[in-house]
Order: C-alpha cells, then sequence, then structure tokens
C-alpha cells in the first residue's frame, strides 16, 4: 500500500484523525479537532481531498467545517445555512456529502437540504424538497428529524438520494427543484400502515459500487436493496440475527458486497445481539449473509454502533472500520474477516470514513 | 470562511457609542487571531454585533440564531445586566458575550 490513509472520526467532543502507516497496522491519533465542537460527520472532498466536518455547537449553532491540510488547520461557515427569520432554527448539521461535480451538500436538523457551489463558504437551501407536500406530516424520530443520507449520483448531478430519519428515502431527478418518494417496498411497522409512502425510518442508504441505480439501505425495519434507483425495494434481511441497525458501508468495487452491523432491535436495548459483537456481509446482493466476529469482544459486548460509525477504504484488499457509541474504534484490513481494536477511550464514535491519497 | 481579525479595533469619530465588548474563549478560538477584548460601534446590541461581524466575518452567525436572536445557550450583558437585541449600550460600556454553563 502506498497510498495515505487516515480515519476520520466524528465525536460529540470534536474530530479524530488517525494517520495510518502504510500496512493500516498501526494508527497516530490527533485530536480534538473543530474546537471540541459536536461533530456528526467528517468525510472527504473528492478530487481537492480537503475534509468537511459537519457539526453544531450548543453555544455557537450549526456550521460546516473545511480543512484543506488534512485536520491540521480548520475554516468554518454557516453562511446561509437558515430557513430565515421565520423559519425553524437549524440546530445542528448532521452529514455533509460533495458530489462528484463539486457541490457540497450539506443535511441538517430540523430535516432539510443546504448546497454550497463555493466549497463551503456560503450555502443556500434546497427549498424544492422542504416544499415536497408530505413536508407537514413529517414526525422526528428518536435522533430528531434529520436529514442525515446524501446520496448523489456519479454521473448525473441533476439526481440526488436523501434519507431522513422516521420520514424515508426521496430522489430529485432535476437538481433538487422536485423531489419523489423512494420507499415502496419498505416495511414501517411502527405506523398504523405497514407500506405508506412516506414515513419509513431509514438508518442509512449507501450506493453500490456500479452506482446508477443500485443502492442499499439499513432501517428500521430490515436490509433493503434496490435496482431501480429506490423506485421499489427488495428485503434482503434473510439470515441477520435482526432487523434493526444503523451503518452500511458499501464495497468500492464490488457491488454485491455491503457490510451491516446488526443491533439485537429498537425495544431491546439497541446493542449488538447476545453481548457479542460482529460485523456481517453479503458478497451476494444480499442472497445470503456472513456473520464475522473474528478479533471482536464475543460476550459482555453491550456496546451499538450509529448510523454514521462505519466505513470502508478503497484499497486492496478493503479496509473496513467502525467506532462503538461508547468509544471503541475497530478496523480490518482483510475485507471485514478478522478485526483488530485500533484505539479506545474515545467519546462516543458518530461517524467514522476514510481519506485515501 | 472564517478569517483572520484585526486585533483590536480602532473606531474613529461617528456618531454611534462605543463599546467594549469582552468574547469568550470557545468564541474567539473560531476566529484566529482575534483578541478577547474588542471595540465595536452601535447604539443597540443588535449593532454593537453588527459591527463586530464587520470586523469579524461570520462572528454573528455564531452568536445570533434566526429572527434574529441571540442564540440560546449564550447571554449578553450590557454593564452587567442581561441585554436583548435592543437594549441600548451607552457610550464606554462594557458589553460581556458569556456562553451558558451547560454541557456534559
Amino acid at each position: 500500500m502506498s497510498d495515505r490513509c487516515a480515519l476520520l472520526v466524528g465525536t460529540p467532543k470534536g474530530a479524530f484523525v488517525l494517520d495510518g502507516d502504510s500496512d493500516r497496522q498501526t494508527w497516530t491519533m490527533r485530536g480534538p479537532l473543530c474546537e471540541g465542537w459536536p461533530v456528526h460527520d467528517v468525510s472527504v472532498e473528492p478530487g481537492s481531498g480537503a475534509l468537511l466536518a459537519a457539526a453544531g455547537s450548543p453555544w455557537f449553532g450549526p456550521a460546516v467545517w473545511r480543512s484543506e491540510d488534512l485536520g491540521e488547520t480548520w475554516t468554518h461557515s454557516s453562511e446561509g445555512l437558515t430557513y430565515g427569520d421565520d423559519g425553524p432554527k437549524v440546530a445542528t448539521v448532521w452529514n455533509v456529502t460533495a458530489a462528484p461535480d463539486g457541490t457540497i451538500y450539506a443535511g441538517v436538523e430540523p430535516a432539510g437540504l443546504f448546497r454550497s457551489t463555493d466549497r463551503g463558504e456560503t450555502w443556500s437551501h434546497v427549498e424544492g424538497l422542504t416544499n415536497h407536500p408530505s413536508r407537514a406530516e413529517w414526525m422526528p424520530g428518536a435522533g430528531g428529524l434529520i436529514l442525515h443520507s446524501i446520496v448523489p449520483h456519479p454521473t448525473d448531478p441533476a439526481r440526488i438520494w436523501v434519507g431522513i430519519s422516521s420520514v424515508g428515502a426521496f430522489e430529485t431527478r432535476d437538481g433538487g427543484a422536485t423531489w419523489e418518494t423512494r420507499n415502496r417496498g419498505v416495511r414501517a411497522e411502527f405506523s398504523p400502515e405497514r407500506y405508506p409512502e412516506f414515513g419509513q425510518c431509514v438508518h442509512k442508504l449507501v450506493m453500490a459500487a456500479d452506482g446508477g441505480d443500485h443502492l442499499y439501505q439499513q432501517n428500521h425495519c430490515g436490509v433493503y436493496r434496490s435496482l431501480d434507483g429506490g423506485q421499489q425495494w427488495e428485503e434482503i434481511t434473510g439470515t441477520l440475527p435482526s432487523d434493526f441497525g444503523f451503518p452500511m458501508a458499501a464495497h468500492p468495487r464490488d457491488p454485491m458486497t455491503v457490510w451491516t452491523i446488526p443491533l439485537n432491535g429498537a425495544d431491546r436495548g439497541r446493542y449488538v445481539p447476545d453481548g457479542r459483537m460482529a460485523v456481517w456481509h453479503t458478497s451476494d446482493g444480499g442472497g445470503s449473509w456472513v456473520r464475522s466476529g473474528d478479533g471482536l469482544p464475543q460476550e459482555n459486548a453491550y456496546v451499538g454502533v450509529l448510523r454514521e460509525a462505519m466505513a470502508a477504504d478503497r484499497l486492496d484488499p478493503v479496509g473496513v472500520y467502525f467506532g462503538t457509541s461508547t468509544g471503541q474504534l475497530y478496523g480490518s484490513r482483510d475485507e471485514g474477516r478478522t478485526w483488530s481494536l485500533i484505539a479506545d477511550h474515545l467519546p462516543a464514535i458518530w461517524s467514522v470514513d476514510v481519506f485515501v491519497g | 470562511m472564517a478569517e483572520p481579525a484585526r486585533a483590536v479595533a480602532h473606531v474613529d469619530g461617528g456618531a454611534d457609542p462605543r463599546a467594549i465588548v469582552h468574547l469568550p474563549r470557545a468564541l474567539v478560538a473560531l476566529f484566529p487571531g482575534t483578541e478577547r477584548r474588542l471595540e465595536a460601534r452601535g447604539a443597540t446590541v443588535a449593532a454593537v454585533i453588527d459591527d463586530l461581524d464587520r470586523q469579524v466575518p461570520g462572528l454573528a452567525n455564531r452568536v445570533l440564531d434566526a429572527g434574529p436572536s441571540i442564540r440560546t445557550h449564550l447571554n449578553v450583558f450590557v454593564a452587567g445586566k442581561r441585554a436583548t437585541l435592543a437594549t441600548p449600550v451607552p457610550d464606554r460600556a462594557d458589553v460581556h458575550i458569556i456562553p451558558a454553563v451547560s454541557g456534559g
């Protein structure tokens, strides 16, 4: 491996960067960064390699932070990151994702989408999503009314998918002017109607390696795959020990492979089943699942993993990483077959991403 | 984007009173080079913050929420008394911006 590899970790007490050696075996931690602000997501801007951090301070409000030197120095802005003086107050930024065309998108609480075309210096509200006819009926989930997943199309800048907790998935095909729900086939067991048009609780939405219309999602009620851009979802929960979990990561080259971490259930404590930690993956598009707990605690591990807290790098073999809500960071250098502890005693880990450059 | 601010604002002339603004450490840390104590011109708290934002671009977004209103967990005091955006600021008054005690 000759590429520089760094893990990007978001926590309620700031961001952390862990620089890996050439074998991804030892890691050197820097942090807390972003002045200790609560950071929900740290991602990488394609092309420039700049880091983007989605954050919100209880005192100083929401902002997107930017670093062009892998976390050594940062700037921040929330100029335009507002619903206006008469609108609801933006509490925090949950996700920041840069699209291949250079546009940066920010998902916020209360749920809405903002975009920047000047590298994060100024932001504008994508009003088309807020103007969706369903908006008046959006209800917050346990984590709030949050837009947490942003999935840009790899080649068509007019197409974007977003995921909003307890509201569901949406797609625009006209650059954000209009949006359509993308929840058909997804269960909402907590709703009087099992398959409503919206109201499903998507926990994480990811795109498969072949891009385009091939999507996966970990939902409050199952794991799903779509081959048509979310117009129809097929449940692939199969032999997973639970239909509940938060994170999901897609293989960078194999569209049939995704990883997920089932938790024991929404009303059962939300920790790994039986206190035995494991990452599960499918390599056939959800037809079957394989459990891997090798290197992970197999007893008395009552930990959870949150929606943004798992990521895969693009090296060969792929590295997979996840962080727990109790501050342990684990990694695998063999595509999720075996695991080792990278860091412990961090604050609750809200997000994990990988820089390779 | 946040930019380094002038260390101290030098306000010359003009009819508006000049306040002495005391900023919290956690706020100035967001704007490298900014001093904890700045002079700013304005007849009200809103006007003072507006002037602070001219000196330290982006600072108003950290202090004010939509409305505009002072962010929920920040308090502003003028001459030792809790203030709102409309509170008058006498010439040479001390204006303190203080984060509320919270967190965990």
